[in-house]
């Protein structure tokens, strides 16, 4: 136990001195060249110091007040915009200046309704495919040749024929997150131990009672880690489809911070997408837990 | 756009708050922006306003449907003033536009959402949301920033948008089916003219003659697009073949500044302000402005489907009249630097206050270390000239976007607006003035839009 602790105290300490030291390494790049300072203003014609400030430069300052303008931020100026940011999640000024909080809300939203439609399709479906070797081979073609396609690709093609921008999004979690899913309940449905099955059968057990009192526990664990692959999945697409719909969510927040060619609020969108991502990863690490069991 | 300078806290002339002073703000510039919308709505509710606005688009539409100075004044000679407002009346078809004082009939739709593109020649469609423009109208508009201009041409085919933002060539495109089906679109009117400019990598600095530019990669906003057509006349008359001798590429134009910045691209005809951002990023210069190649040339339009039009004519009107009353607004250079202040934050453009203010007001910083001033860099002319439509049309033509014979009327009248007056104007039993098809001058060519196809027979280069 004690070694444990210890061992959990030293990575602790591990990790926060290799941040310290990304921030620092981060912090000595961007740090504004020294001798970059602009003429002094008293130098200057009216008509350059006119010039400067259209490129947004004050004639006569530290160097430091203009680097970084839309350059590589540094870790302070990274920090204010988060505080900024954080300090209000939950502003709304109309359609397309939403806080962060509401962003993330939408795009929670949009991967939560297009990852439940997957499981409700490809959960019994896996389960039809686990039992029936028949349906597994005849399905298998479609299967192979549909999982690998880049779910953008499908794009185009959903907003032409579905006709709405955001259920367009919700179709693409969908058809990216179904097969991950299916395979895995397929996988874990036909691996369950013959043992058990036979037993089922002497005891005579209903086929729906079988279905969910021995088929369905055993093959929890599998089809969970086939859900955790394609929340993974749908939260690195949903980015990259409001990014290219637009509208609201996280994605069209870096899009439009992209458009405004801010990098520090590009950057900051990066990490709320990654802690977001880690959080959700963590929900079903927790439920695979809770459902596995020693044989 | 309150970067991190904001709070900056040796900065004596700013306060050190994350809020601005008044604290209803999230930052200083939205503060400002307000100020600024504040005091555009109050003059744009003075009487001397109301009256120069009606007067303008009661000039739009006489200019419209008179583009020749004698047959407007022999018209006018010849019925009277009663009749010949009563025939502008029905320049659509629809109830008189003219009178924006008067009471209009009410709305058949009223929550309407509207795309753009986050670039300046937006501005007339933007500023009427803030300053409350389409809520006169008795309109409840959401305008909607848009991710691309495939997008905003998806989004109408498939009815999001009730009317949009558009490339001027589009609803041509989107009309006869070209790069989509074919749905029946129509141009409102024009939202800006001039305001494009070609952009160069600050390394091309040397490179100011177009002859010297073979083998650069351009980029263009999309095909369909004014700047499309522009570039390629312009390398064209200087002898280039813009599909073999340079490359032109369709990219977003946030991702131009970034591209020419890394050297994929050795410059772009684009909308502002990427044009003036590059210059702000110290990436590129402005090689010409397109005001030099055709003063006055159209870019981007309001417009929506025929269908639309057809449905909710009165709503259609108080769109129509919001968008020309701030473009009336936009026209007066005195307006341009607090619109810009209103236009620049988060909500709309997302762009540095600076950037779009040099665009408007057309003072601004070239690249190349001189400050330059030219009033109308941007321009606020609504009038959707069928001629536009049909030198359009020849330029789709020449470089093979469509093929076979046009009827280089018929699109120009059905999709750009001010037809239905013709037709009127015979039930009425006037003399129908000629349409609107006054000549253009593009690069000191006289294009007679009378004679399309002699005119697409004069170039050299073309795809036909």
């Amino acid at each position: 136990m004690d070694g444990t602790r210890s061992l959990d105290l030293r990575a602790g300490l591990l990790s926060a001195l290799i941040l310290a030291l990304l921030l620092g390494v981060w912090q000595l790049a961007t740090r504004p060249a020294a001798g970059s300072a602009a003429a002094p203003a008293a130098t200057m014609t009216p008509e350059q110091i006119e010039y400067a400030r259209l490129l947004g430069k004050e004639p006569g300052a530290e160097a430091g007040s203009t680097a970084g303008r839309s350059g590589f931020p540094t870790p302070a100026q990274l920090g204010s915009k988060m505080v900024e940011h954080l300090s209000r999640p939950f502003y709304d000024n109309g359609p397309n200046d939403k806080g962060i909080g509401l962003q993330l809300a939408y795009s929670l939203g949009r991967v939560g309704l297009g990852f439940a439609l997957a499981a409700l399709v490809a959960i019994p479906l896996g389960f039809l495919i686990g039992m029936s070797p028949l349906v597994y081979r005849a399905l298998d073609p479609f299967i192979q040749v549909l999982k690998p396609i880049s779910p953008l690709a499908w794009m185009p093609l959903a907003l032409y024929t579905i006709k709405d921008s955001s259920i367009s999004g919700i179709f693409v979690i969908f058809i990216c997150s179904v097969w991950p899913m299916l395979i895995n309940t397929a996988f874990g449905v036909a691996g369950v131990r013959r043992e058990w099955l036979n037993v089922a059968r002497t005891l005579e057990v209903s086929p729906l009672r079988k279905a969910f009192e021995v088929i369905l526990p055993a093959a929890a664990p599998t089809i969970l880690t086939g859900m955790r692959i394609s929340m993974g999945i749908a939260w690195l697409v949903i980015v990259a489809a409001e990014m290219l719909v637009g509208g609201t969510g996280i994605g069209y927040f870096v899009w439009n911070e992209w458009n405004n060619l801010s990098l520090t609020n590009v950057i900051f969108a990066i990490l709320v997408i990654g802690v977001v991502g880690m959080l959700l990863d963590l929900l079903f690490a927790r439920a695979q837990k809770a459902v596995t069991y020693v044989d | 756009m309150s970067d991190a300078r904001d709070i900056d806290p040796y900065d004596a002339d700013r306060p050190l708050l994350m809020r601005c002073s008044c604290g209803r703000h999230g930052s200083a510039a939205e503060h400002a922006a307000e100020d600024a919308s504040t005091e555009l709505r109050r003059r744009s509710e003075t009487a001397d306003f109301e009256a120069d606005s009606n007067a303008f688009v009661e000039a739009t539409l006489v200019k419209a449907l008179f583009p020749q100075d004698a047959v407007r004044r022999r018209f006018l000679r010849a019925v009277g003033k009663g009749t010949a407002m009563a025939a502008i009346a029905s320049v659509l078809p629809i109830a008189p536009l003219q009178a924006l004082a008067q009471a209009a009939a009410a709305p058949e739709k009223k929550d309407l959402k509207i795309g753009f593109i986050p670039i300046t020649c937006a501005t007339p469609l933007i500023m009427a949301h803030p300053l409350g423009f389409y809520s006169k109208q008795g309109l409840n508009v959401q305008v909607v920033k848009t991710a691309g201009w495939a997008l905003i041409r998806d989004k109408m085919l498939n009815k999001e948008y009730d009317a949009t933002h558009f490339l001027s060539p589009m609803p041509l495109a989107i009309s006869m089916g070209v790069g989509s089906n074919a749905t029946p679109m129509n141009v409102a009117t024009i939202q800006n003219t001039n305001g494009q400019a070609i952009t160069l990598h600050v390394k091309h600095k040397d490179k100011r003659d177009p002859k010297d530019w073979k083998g650069f990669k351009f980029a263009v906003p999309f095909e369909y697009s004014m700047h499309n057509f522009l570039l390629r006349y312009y390398v064209a008359e200087a002898g280039l073949d813009p599909d073999r001798d340079i490359q032109i590429r369709v990219v977003p134009p946030p991702e131009m500044v970034a591209n020419l910045r890394a050297g994929n691209i050795d410059g772009y005809l684009g909308p502002d302000p990427f044009n003036q951002r590059a210059v702000f990023e110290e990436v590129g210069f402005l090689h010409l402005l397109t005001k030099d190649l055709w003063n006055g040339h159209p870019c981007c339009a309001f417009g929506t489907s025929t269908e639309f039009i057809q449905q909710n004519p009165n709503t259609f009107a108080a769109l129509y009249r919001a968008v020309l009353t701030a473009a009336a607004m936009a026209r007066k250079p005195e307006n341009r630097e607090l619109i810009a202040k209103v236009i620049s934050p988060q909500a709309y453009l997302n762009q540095p206050e600076t950037v779009v203010a040099q665009v408007l007001t057309g003072r601004f910083a070239d690249g190349l270390g001189n400050v330059r001033n030219v009033p109308d860099r941007a321009d606020f002319d609504p009038i959707p000239w069928q001629s536009m439509a049909v030198w359009m049309l020849t330029q789709m033509k020449r470089w093979g976007y469509v093929k076979g014979d046009v009827n280089y009327r018929q699109i120009a009248e059905k999709v750009f607006l001010l037809t239905d007056a013709r037709k009127t104007m015979k039930q009425l039993d006037q003399k129908v003035p000629d349409g609107a098809y006054p000549k253009f001058t593009i690069m000191g060519k006289v294009f007679d839009p009378e004679q399309p196809e002699p005119y697409l027979g004069s170039f050299a280069i073309k795809r036909t």
